[in-house]
């Protein structure tokens, strides 16, 4: 596979604002990419650097191999999809698609032969003779990618592209994007803060946070192995629970308040002593009993138990911790029951309190 | 700012006006739809009709009363005092066969049309100049709208003595030594108008600018993002995709300042006293004072101002017609 955009030390400032710090991304072609992170931690600015809406302060940009760092949007080979559609709301459909092919004094038959693909791609032949303002959020959207799509390039830029469409048509327009990506198979570059969104929809994810790239992997690791705290609280919902304590026994065990907890079958590296250590364990990977099993587990009072449909989260407190767990819908737990709690520490997550890097 | 065009144009004129362009309009339109919500429900919100009523009833005796008055009016003899013997049409035909009104008439024309198309054109132009994210943005935009704040008298008398050949620019540029030079509009028959319209641009080029920059600034920035990523030029985005949707802006600036124009009177006033050569620069609302007040011939006033309220209809129904026949399609 070749690169189809390659970052090189990007730096961007605002004055005496770093607001991307030296960031390095290869993206390979046909890749779908996620750029995901809390708002400003600059992942739109980040996309609008690549789209050359932005001049950046320091690095470059390659796009197929050619170095567009200082080349205008239009002669980059990107298309692009915005969250507030952008449409030009006093042309039709049709002119939508093609005004910016007729600035390029594209021969007509050539503009109707990609808007009428374009079209059937996206099934919005039967609006084309429509301005924006007669359809709906979805199929502005529709239009919007439209747009980018008859650009006929190899890389698309979705700048949030869902957050301004109700939770039913985002999850159908989802599909749809990760339809035509298989389709078409171009790289996309895809802004969101949606997790779902991400984690559904990306070959890989960069989770951002203050401009700087916490991880970037598939959704699987970034899931299961989350490379720091902040991208392990940010990822998953609920949110992972956290434990604080410190490993003992050379790194055999974690001790969390009174309780000892064997870290046999860590899945990371070598755990060591530590005074202070932070136990990540997401809310599925905690079982649930009413009699104490076996081995060590942790006593605590149910507080609250959230019937979700097809799984209950319960809200505990072990001690004085908050913890929760997700638990299969199997009889409801009332409020002050007393349960035990295990780990599957294979699962778990093991990070330094002072890195905040998962060991 | 979602919507078709077509609603954008009532949208904005409401609500985007209310945002857009200040306070006044914003008390004036939510009070009119508050009004006109609930008509069979006499009874809601009935303290805030009755303190309503003064201004009501200051509406239609004033405004609707008044109005009416003078049509009548100026159907009959009226001279020092109104008297109702009906003369018919006699004011009327008398008013356009007078040369001192047809002259009136033609220089507001011709003031009309340059005042509006240059106006409109450099207050845009501005406005996209002040929209380059420059630095001083406010300091600038202040000073563009000083002259805004000072009464067309201040301004007339200002311009008067910059354009006066003794104590202005053609004194100034002598002084230099440039001894035959020359620059005295006001005093030419051919140029006065042109001295007005340098007083009449210098104060409302500036307001103008306000309320394109009000309408610029409410133009999604994504929209500019995606001309760039079609490679649209930046003057092109302007003309194509900036201005149409800004129609709203354009068309309520259009009112105003041509509503403006027809007012035309304290400017002139302050500037030429309608001269020079006795009516080289008239405009109807001197023909108007000058015969209800002056000559003492009411009837003859009245006409005219009819004929005035007559053009200000002719500009503000395409405008109505926009604004409610626009509702369609809604």
């Amino acid at each position: 596979m070749t690169k189809s955009i390659e970052v090189k030390d990007l730096t961007l400032n605002f004055g005496s604002v770093s607001v991307l710090k030296n960031m390095n991304i290869d993206v390979q072609e046909g890749e779908f990419v996620v750029l995901l992170g809390p708002s400003g931690c600059g992942k739109s600015t980040l996309l609008n650097c690549l789209a050359g809406l932005l001049d950046i302060t320091e690095g470059q940009i390659w796009i197929k191999g050619k170095n567009v760092t200082w080349s205008e949007p239009s002669a980059r080979g990107i298309g692009m999809v915005f969250q507030s559609y952008a449409l030009y709301p006093q042309m039709t459909v049709r002119g939508n698609l093609s005004f910016g092919l007729k600035n390029q004094r594209m021969p007509k038959d050539e503009i109707d032969r990609r808007v009428a693909r374009a079209s059937e791609i996206l099934q919005i032949g039967p609006l084309l003779d429509r301005k924006p303002g007669a359809l709906s959020g979805g199929q502005r959207q529709r239009v919007a990618i439209g747009r980018a799509l008859v650009r006929d390039v190899d890389v698309f830029l979705f700048d949030e592209p869902l957050s301004n469409l109700d939770a039913k048509l985002r999850s159908e327009l989802r599909v749809e994007i990760k339809r035509l990506h298989s389709k078409l198979n171009n790289t996309m570059v895809y802004v969101t803060h949606d997790q779902i969104e991400a984690l559904t929809l990306a070959d890989r994810i960069a989770v951002m946070k203050g401009g700087v790239i916490q991880q970037l992997s598939d959704p699987q690791t970034i899931y299961n192995k989350p490379s720091n705290l902040f991208v392990a609280g940010f990822i998953g919902s609920p949110s992972m629970n956290f434990l604080h304590g410190k490993t003992v026994d050379g790194g055999k065990a974690f001790h969390f308040g009174d309780h000892k907890i064997d870290l046999a079958g860590y899945d990371g590296g070598a755990v060591l002593e530590r005074d202070q250590a932070i136990l990540g364990v997401r809310p599925e990977h905690i079982t649930v009993s009413h009699d104490a099993p076996a081995g060590p587990s942790i006593p605590a009072v149910v507080e609250i138990d959230e019937h979700l449909g097809a799984d209950s989260l319960l809200w505990l407190k072990a001690g004085t911790k908050e913890l929760c767990v997700r638990v299969p819908v199997e009889g409801r737990l009332p409020a002050g029951t007393k349960v035990h709690l295990g780990l599957d520490i294979a699962k778990a997550s093991l990070f330094d309190n002072k890195t905040e890097q998962r060991i | 700012m979602g919507g078709d065009p077509e609603n954008r144009t009532l949208k904005l004129l409401k609500v985007g006006a209310a945002r857009d362009l200040g306070g006044p309009f914003s008390a004036l339109y939510s009070r009119g739809e508050r009004m006109s919500g609930q008509p069979k429900r006499l009874l809601r919100n009935l303290n805030a009709k009755i303190a309503a009523i003064p201004m009501v009833l200051t509406t239609l005796v004033v405004f609707v009363g008044g109005t009416i008055w003078t049509v009548v009016y100026s159907f009959t003899d009226s001279k020092l005092l109104p008297r109702l013997r009906w003369v018919g049409f006699d004011q009327y035909e008398r008013l356009w066969s007078n040369s001192r009104w047809m002259v009136s008439i033609e220089n507001l024309m011709f003031f009309g049309v340059l005042s509006l198309v240059f106006t409109i054109s450099v207050g845009f132009l501005l406005a996209v100049l002040m929209d380059q994210k420059i630095r001083y943005e406010d300091t600038f935009r202040t000073i563009m709208l000083y002259p805004f704040a000072l009464s067309f008298i201040v301004t007339g008398l200002v311009w008067q003595w910059i354009l006066n050949p003794q104590f202005g620019i053609e004194g100034i540029v002598r002084g230099w030594g440039w001894e035959s030079f020359s620059f005295d509009p006001l005093n030419n028959p051919q140029t006065v108008l042109y001295g007005l319209l340098i007083a009449g641009l210098w104060q409302g080029t500036g307001f103008v600018m306000c309320l394109m920059l009000a309408g610029l600034r409410g133009i999604d920035e994504d929209i500019w993002k995606a001309a760039r990523v079609d490679g649209i030029a930046t003057w092109k985005t302007y003309l194509v995709v900036i201005v149409p949707m800004m129609r709203p802006v354009f068309i309520t600036t259009l009112v105003i300042v041509a509503a403006g124009i027809i007012k035309l009177y304290d400017l002139v006033v302050a500037q030429t006293s309608g001269g020079p050569g006795g009516n080289a620069s008239q405009v109807p609302a001197m023909y108007v004072y000058d015969y209800m007040f002056q000559a003492q011939n009411l009837g003859q006033g009245f006409a005219a101002s009819t004929m005035m309220l007559l053009s200000v209809l002719i500009v503000l129904i395409p405008w109505a017609y926009l604004e409610f026949g626009g509702k369609k399609h809604g």
